[in-house]
């Protein structure tokens, strides 16, 4: 395992959700574990969402001040550099979506590289509009190292239909999932799934049950 | 490969732009509807079509104005603060009789704000939306799928009576995602020889201003205009209703406040309560007599909304304040909570009969 962990990869693809997943598996494993929020892109869907359990399970946070309040400033703090600089800790650092998003990330690279003990994840979802296809989705992956200045090491899949996804639609998108692991030279690291359909589909390597976090409110219409 | 895509409501509405026949979008970001500009800002060069990011609010709705004046499909987008800047733009699409789609993905205000999402620009879209008497098509959507299919319809209903529709819709529905079908059916084409798309010396030259120096000929112009809009009223007027036919207790909600609504009206409906739901889909026109035919059997009604209380003066001038009407808001970008909907909904049941 690396010490730090970069989930990144195209904008809504649920790189928030597995990197909070992540940095909680590592605290319950009794790393001590840090989590940056380094999307000054979107102001919304923020690790601070989770905030209060990152808390209990002792996951501290790095994230703007200004992350989930009313205003929409692009701002990172200081505390950042404990990613590169903090080597008693696991790092997981949730980058901003796409080559934009990535920018920020340029900042810690020449760190990151000289260390050299990091691992990037390119998060996919084929369902995405902008994402549908191995080629769309290698153009993204091209565009965020160009941005960031690192190479992605590894492929999560976690192509999913929100809540109406089914144990097919997974099993649908692993062909393309396949091709782009061909593409790209890159192992698939995981392929993701609600906790509820891992049942279903245990013959996956390497598959990732995942527990969903959003609010459900108003998720039934 | 699935038939749906997981998307934001943004993305959503801008890839119906696209199926629709847009190949024009002039717009400026702006929290929280900016999506719909990166999403246009890579499909759009894909496809043959402009993006272009304006200088200024202004600057892009009078471009809009520009490419309608030659009869093609063309949008804006922006939130809150931005559409007041339209505001002059708006009313000259109006007095030129131009189809135009214009989305305000609406943030708290007033003034600038916040970025959460609101309902406060209710009264800006259905009433005031620029000086002088016109009216846009006002369409609200409730999900992301309707962010594409109203975007769809929004551009017919333009190209059809020759005026802006706005999408109306609120944070929420910008920023949230879920599975879209994007099998839209086909475009429809409209009558433009209006346009000015040049003569080639085979015709008279089409003017397209909204500038008269007659008054006799301005108040014609007016007049005509409103014919039109009544048309509209009979018959474009688009509700949902849910669990509404027997309801003593009808809520009126749009966008995000429809959802939260409904799992209030459920709840309601486990204690007891008679409660239904009469969402618009339309709000301008608003559904006036689905409203006015609700208070025979309802005992009140409740107006939930991300503002002060705006829309409820529609609920109250449709029923003709025939029967009470409670309003249950949370604003500054705030949403209220199905709890909050059930203690209102609870409150009328207990209450409204009575007043009435």
């Amino acid at each position: 395992m690396k010490r730090v962990t970069l989930f990144a990869g195209h904008y809504g693809s649920g790189k928030t959700n597995l990197a909070v997943n992540y940095a909680l598996e590592l605290a319950r494993a009794g790393q001590k574990t840090l989590i940056a929020d380094l999307d000054i892109v979107n102001p919304y869907f923020r690790t601070r969402d989770s905030e209060d359990e990152l808390d209990r399970a002792g996951v501290e946070i790095i994230v703007s001040p200004y992350a989930n309040s009313n205003v929409d400033v692009p701002a990172l703090p200081p505390e950042m550099y404990r990613v590169t600089d903090d080597r008693a800790y696991h790092a997981v650092v949730d980058v901003g979506g796409d080559d934009r998003g990535a920018l920020a990330l340029g900042r810690l690279s020449p760190a990151l590289r000289e260390e050299n003990n990091y691992d990037m994840r390119f998060v996919v979802n084929f369902y995405r509009p902008l994402t549908q296809t191995a080629e769309a989705a290698l153009g993204v992956m091209r565009e965020v190292e160009a941005a960031s200045g690192l190479r992605f090491t590894g492929i999560l899949n976690n192509s999913n239909l929100g809540a109406e996804t089914t144990a097919a639609d997974i099993r649908a998108a692993l062909e393309r999932a396949r091709r782009l692991s061909e593409r790209a030279g890159l192992p698939i690291v995981g392929t993701c799934a609600r906790e509820d359909l891992a049942g279903a589909l245990s013959d996956i390597d390497n598959l990732i049950p995942v527990r969903l976090r959003f609010r459900t409110d108003w998720a039934i219409f | 490969m699935a038939d749906k895509v997981l998307m934001k409501g943004n993305e959503a509405l801008a890839e119906a732009a696209i199926m629709a026949g847009c190949r024009h979008y002039f717009g400026y970001p702006i929290t929280p509807q900016t999506e719909v500009a990166a999403y246009l800002s890579k499909r759009m060069p894909q496809i043959g079509g402009t993006f272009l990011q304006a200088e200024s609010e202004i600057a892009a709705i009078n471009m809009v104005i520009g490419v309608a004046s030659a009869g093609k499909r063309v949008m804006t987008s922006s939130s809150s603060p931005g559409i007041s800047l339209k505001s002059e733009g708006l009313s000259y699409l109006a007095g030129c009789d131009l189809p135009a789609l214009v989305v305000n993905v609406q943030r708290g205000g007033p003034g600038l704000g916040g970025i959460q999402p609101s309902q406060s620009d209710y009264f800006q879209a259905t009433r005031g939306a620029g000086h002088g008497d016109f009216h846009m098509l006002v369409l609200a959507p409730a999900s992301v799928q309707e962010m594409a299919s109203l975007v769809f319809k929004g551009f017919d209903l333009a190209d059809k009576y020759r005026m802006t529709t706005m999408i109306l819709a609120d944070g929420t529905m910008g920023q949230m995602m879920e599975p879209v079908s994007l099998d839209m059916g086909e475009v429809q084409s409209y009558d433009k020889s209006w346009a000015v798309t040049g003569t080639q010396g085979k015709r008279r030259h089409n003017i397209v201003n909204s500038l008269s120096l007659l008054p006799e000929e301005l108040e014609q112009w007016n007049i005509a205009r409103y014919e039109r809009y009544h048309t509209i009223e009979e018959n474009e007027t688009m509700v949902e209703k849910f669990m509404a036919d027997d309801a003593e207790i009808v809520v009126v909600a749009f966008g995000v406040a429809a959802r939260v609504a409904r799992n209030a009206i459920v709840a309601a409906r486990e204690k007891g309560i008679k409660a239904g739901l009469i969402r618009p889909i339309t709000l301008w026109p608003f559904p006036k007599k689905q409203l006015r035919d609700a208070a025979k059997h309802a005992k009140a009604f409740v107006s939930v909304e991300l503002s002060m209380g705006q829309m409820i003066e529609d609920v109250e001038l449709s029923i003709r304040c025939a029967r009470p009407v409670l309003l249950c808001s949370r604003v500054g970008g705030m949403i209220p909570t199905p709890e909050e909907v059930l203690a209102k909904i609870e409150e009328a049941a207990r209450t409204g009969g009575d007043e009435a």
